[in-house]
C-alpha cells in the first residue's frame, strides 16, 4: 500500500491553535527580509542561473528549513545570506539593514564541524567572544555557560579530535550562539552523524532554541528533518533554482517522535516528497536496470 | 592456535598492515645492522674484495718496499717470476685500499679525532670545526627564515603577496646555490658571510614557496567560520590562518633545515675553507681515512638527532595533534551518559528501542 492510498488531511488544513501560533509568529518583527535574489556566474553569453526571484521574510525566533533537490542552490542561497557568497542581484536585509561580508550577526554551524583543531572546545566557544573584543575573564565566564548549555561543561579542555561528531556539533552550535547572533544559518549540520545521533541533536536543537533567544535557518536534504524541526518549509526546485512552495507546517508544537505517524506528518511528508521527487507515488518509478538473469529459475528472492 | 591469531602475527609482508611493536624495533635495528654488516664482512674477510697486498717482506723484488701496497695482481706475477729464478719471494697480507678503513678504525676514529690534537697550532679541533659548521647552518637558516616564514605567509594568504613574489622567486629557486659562491666572497669576503650566504640562498626561495604553498592548504572552512563569528584582516591571518598551519610549517622547516645541512660543505668550501668540511679535507690530506668517515658520519648522526629532537619538541609545542591523548587519559566515557539530561524521556525511550548502543563512537 503507498502512501497516496492512505486517506490523508490536506497539508494546508492547520488545526486552530497551530493557526493561532502562525499568527503571533506573523505579528513578530521580520529578522530576516531576503528580496528577488538571483545569483548566476560565467561570461554574459553563457550565463548559467543557480537560483532567481528569492523572496521570503522570517520572523524572530521562526525556525525556518530550506529543502530541495541538489542543484537547487540552497547552500548557496544561505552562503549569500551569511555573507560567504555574493549574490548577483536582490537583496538581503538584516533587522531592515543591508549586510556586507559575514560578521558575528549572521552565526554559521557548518555541516563539517569546522571546529578549530588547535584550540580546547572551551577556547572555542570564546573565539567569537574574544573577537567582539570581550576580556578573557568575562569570555570564559560565557563560554563556560554555553557549554552547560549544550552539556559539554566536562570536555572544557579537550580538544575537539577527543570527541565524537554529535558532540563536536553540539560545540560548534554552542559557538556560534555565544556571539548572540541575530540568526543562526545551519548548513546541513547533522548530515554527516549516524541516524541516532542525528535523531538525538534534532531533540536537542529544538530545546535550545526554545529556550535561547535565537532564529534559525535551518538546510537539510531530509524531509523527515525539516518536518520535525520547522515552522515553515522552504522548498526549492533545480533549474532553475526558485521557491517552489513556502509551506507552513501543520505539526502542532511541541514535537516528538511520536508524531512521525501523526496524519498531519504524513500528509506534510508526502507533499514534500511531491514536490522534490515528482514521480513520487507513481508505478513507474522504479527504474529498470539491464541485468541478465543469471540465477536459477524458482530461485527468486522477491 | 595458529589461525586464530590476528593476522599481522602470522603475516611479515602483509599488505598496509602496520607490524607489533617488537618486530617494527626488530627491523629498525636491522636496516642500521645490515649495511654494517656488508661493511664488516667487505673489510674482515679476506678473500672479498682485498684488491692490495701490503708489503711485509719485499724478498728480492726491486721495486716492492716494505710497509708500502701493491695490486693482488702484481704481487702474484711478481712471486711468480721469483720462484721461476729461484730468487725470495716477497711477503704481505692481502687488504683493502685505505680509502676504505674497516668498521672498527672508523668507530674508534669516533673518540680519538676528538682527542688528537690539530696538526698545526692555528688549525681547530675537531669540536671546534663541529661547532663552526653548526654555527654556519644556525645563522643561514636563521637569516633565512626571518624572512622567508612571514614572506611565505603572506604570500600563502593574500593572492597579491603570492602573485607579487612567487613568479620571480619560481624562477631564482633552480638558480644552484654555489653558483654564487664567487659573487658572494667579492660581496661579502672570505669569512663566514659568504657561506652563510649560500646556505640562506640554498633555503630562502625554497621555504617561500614551500610555506606560501602549506599556508594555501588551511581547510576554506576553517576560515569561513572564523569569518562568521566575527574573525576579520589581521586578526584572521594571526588567530585562524596561522595556528591552523603552524603545524606543517613546522614541519616544513624540519625538512628544510635538513636541505640546509646539504648546502653545508659546499658552503664551506668557499673562501676559506672552514668547519667540518676542513677537517675532512685536511683528514684525506694525512690519509686518516678513518677520521673522515667518522666526520661524515657525524654530520649523519647531529642531523638525524637533531630531526628527532625536533619532532618531539613538535608534539609538546602542538598539543592537539597527539592523537592518542583521549585513550591514554580516557577522558571521554565510552558507554554510559553523553546526553544532558533535559532530552525529553520519550525522545530516548524511542532512540533506545530504535538501537540499543547510544553515540559509543567516541573519538573515533
Amino acid at each position: 500500500m503507498s502512501l497516496a492510498e492512505i486517506k490523508l488531511p490536506d497539508y494546508r488544513e492547520l488545526a486552530p491553535e497551530v493557526a493561532e501560533r502562525f499568527q503571533k509568529i506573523r505579528q513578530r518583527p521580520v529578522i530576516l527580509s531576503v528580496q528577488g535574489l538571483e545569483k548566476s556566474f560565467g561570461p554574459v553569453n553563457d550565463r548559467h542561473c543557480v537560483f532567481s526571484d528569492i523572496s521570503l521574510d522570517i520572523h524572530r525566533r521562526e525556525f525556518i528549513c530550506v529543502i530541495g533537490a541538489s542543484g537547487c542552490g540552497k547552500s548557496t542561497l544561505i552562503r549569500i545570506v551569511a555573507g560567504l557568497d555574493d549574490s548577483t542581484g536582490g537583496a538581503i536585509m538584516l533587522d531592515g539593514h543591508g549586510i556586507s561580508g559575514p560578521g558575528p550577526d549572521r552565526g554559521m554551524v557548518f555541516q563539517g564541524y569546522t571546529l578549530f583543531p588547535w584550540l580546547t572546545v572551551k577556547r572555542n566557544v570564546m573565539f567569537g567572544l574574544e573577537m567582539g573584543g570581550g576580556s578573557h575573564s568575562t569570555c570564559e565566564t560565557e563560554a563556560r555557560q554555553w557549554l552547560e548549555i549544550v552539556g559539554l561543561s566536562k570536555f572544557e579542555d579537550s580538544y575537539p579530535h577527543e570527541l565524537s561528531g554529535g558532540m563536536k556539533q553540539r560545540v560548534a552550535i554552542a559557538r556560534a550562539l555565544a556571539n548572540k547572533p541575530r540568526i543562526l544559518i545551519m548548513d546541513e549540520p547533522f548530515a554527516a552523524l549516524d541516524a541516532q545521533t542525528r535523531c538525538q541533536m534534532q531533540a536537542y536543537l529544538l530545546q535550545v532554541w526554545k529556550k535561547v533567544d535565537v532564529t534559525i535557518l535551518f538546510i537539510t536534504h531530509d524531509l523527515d528533518e525539516a518536518a520535525y524541526l520547522s515552522d515553515r518549509i522552504l522548498v526549492m526546485g533545480a533549474n532553475p533554482g526558485r521557491v517552489m512552495e513556502f509551506i507552513d507546517n501543520p505539526i502542532p508544537r511541541p514535537r516528538s517522535v511520536r508524531q512521525f505517524i501523526s496524519p498531519e506528518f504524513l500528509a506534510l511528508k508526502n507533499r514534500l516528497e511531491e514536490l522534490i521527487h515528482p514521480s513520487f507515488g507513481a508505478e513507474d518509478d522504479e527504474e529498470k536496470i539491464p541485468v541478465i538473469k543469471m540465477t536459477e529459475a524458482g530461485d527468486e528472492v522477491e | 592456535m595458529p589461525e586464530n591469531r590476528p593476522a599481522a602475527n602470522r603475516d611479515w609482508l602483509g599488505l598496509k598492515m602496520e607490524l607489533p611493536p617488537r618486530r617494527r624495533l626488530l627491523l629498525t635495528i636491522l636496516s642500521f645492522v645490515i649495511p654494517l654488516a656488508v661493511w664488516a664482512i667487505v673489510s674482515y674477510v679476506p678473500f672479498i674484495w682485498h684488491p692490495l697486498v701490503m708489503i711485509t717482506d719485499p724478498g728480492d723484488v726491486d721495486y716492492f718496499t716494505q710497509g708500502d701496497e701493491f695490486p693482488y695482481a702484481d704481487f702474484l706475477e711478481q712471486n711468480k717470476e721469483m720462484a721461476a729464478q729461484h730468487m725470495k719471494p716477497a711477503q704481505g697480507y692481502r687488504v683493502n685500499p685505505v680509502y676504505l678503513p674497516p668498521p672498527h678504525a672508523v668507530a674508534r676514529a669516533f673518540f680519538t679525532a676528538f682527542k688528537t690534537p690539530p696538526r698545526l697550532p692555528n688549525e681547530p679541533w675537531l669540536h671546534q670545526s663541529l661547532g663552526h659548521s653548526i654555527s654556519t647552518i644556525f645563522w643561514g637558516f636563521f637569516l633565512s627564515s626571518i624572512i622567508g616564514v612571514p614572506l611565505g605567509v603572506l604570500c600563502g594568504t593574500y593572492r597579491f603577496f603570492s602573485r607579487l613574489q612567487e613568479p620571480f622567486i619560481e624562477f631564482f629557486r633552480y638558480l644552484p646555490a654555489p653558483a654564487f659562491g664567487a659573487l658572494c666572497v667579492a660581496i661579502l669576503g672570505i669569512d663566514d658571510g659568504p657561506k652563510i650566504a649560500i646556505i640562506f640562498i640554498g633555503t630562502f626561495f625554497q621555504q617561500v614557496l614551500v610555506i606560501g604553498n602549506t599556508v594555501r592548504k588551511v581547510d576554506p572552512a576553517l576560515i569561513e567560520a572564523a569569518q562568521t563569528l566575527g574573525a576579520r584582516g589581521w586578526k584572521l591571518v594571526r588567530r585562524v590562518i596561522i595556528p591552523a598551519s603552524i603545524c606543517d610549517i613546522y614541519t616544513d622547516m624540519r625538512i628544510l633545515l635538513g636541505w640546509a645541512w646539504t648546502y653545508l660543505i659546499v658552503a664551506e668550501v668557499v673562501g676559506t675553507m672552514s668547519g667540518i668540511t676542513f677537517f675532512i679535507n685536511q683528514q684525506a690530506r694525512y690519509r686518516n681515512f678513518d677520521n673522515v668517515y667518522a666526520a661524515i658520519a657525524m654530520i649523519g648522526i647531529i642531523g638525524f638527532f637533531s630531526d628527532l629532537f625536533l619532532g618531539w619538541l613538535g608534539t609538546v609545542l602542538f598539543p592537539w595533534k597527539r592523537r592518542n591523548r583521549s585513550r591514554s587519559k580516557s577522558k571521554v566515557p565510552t558507554t554510559g551518559q553523553l546526553w544532558p539530561e533535559k532530552v525529553e524521556p520519550v525522545m530516548t525511550q524511542a532512540l533506545v528501542h530504535k538501537k540499543p548502543e547510544l553515540e559509543s563512537n567516541v573519538a573515533g
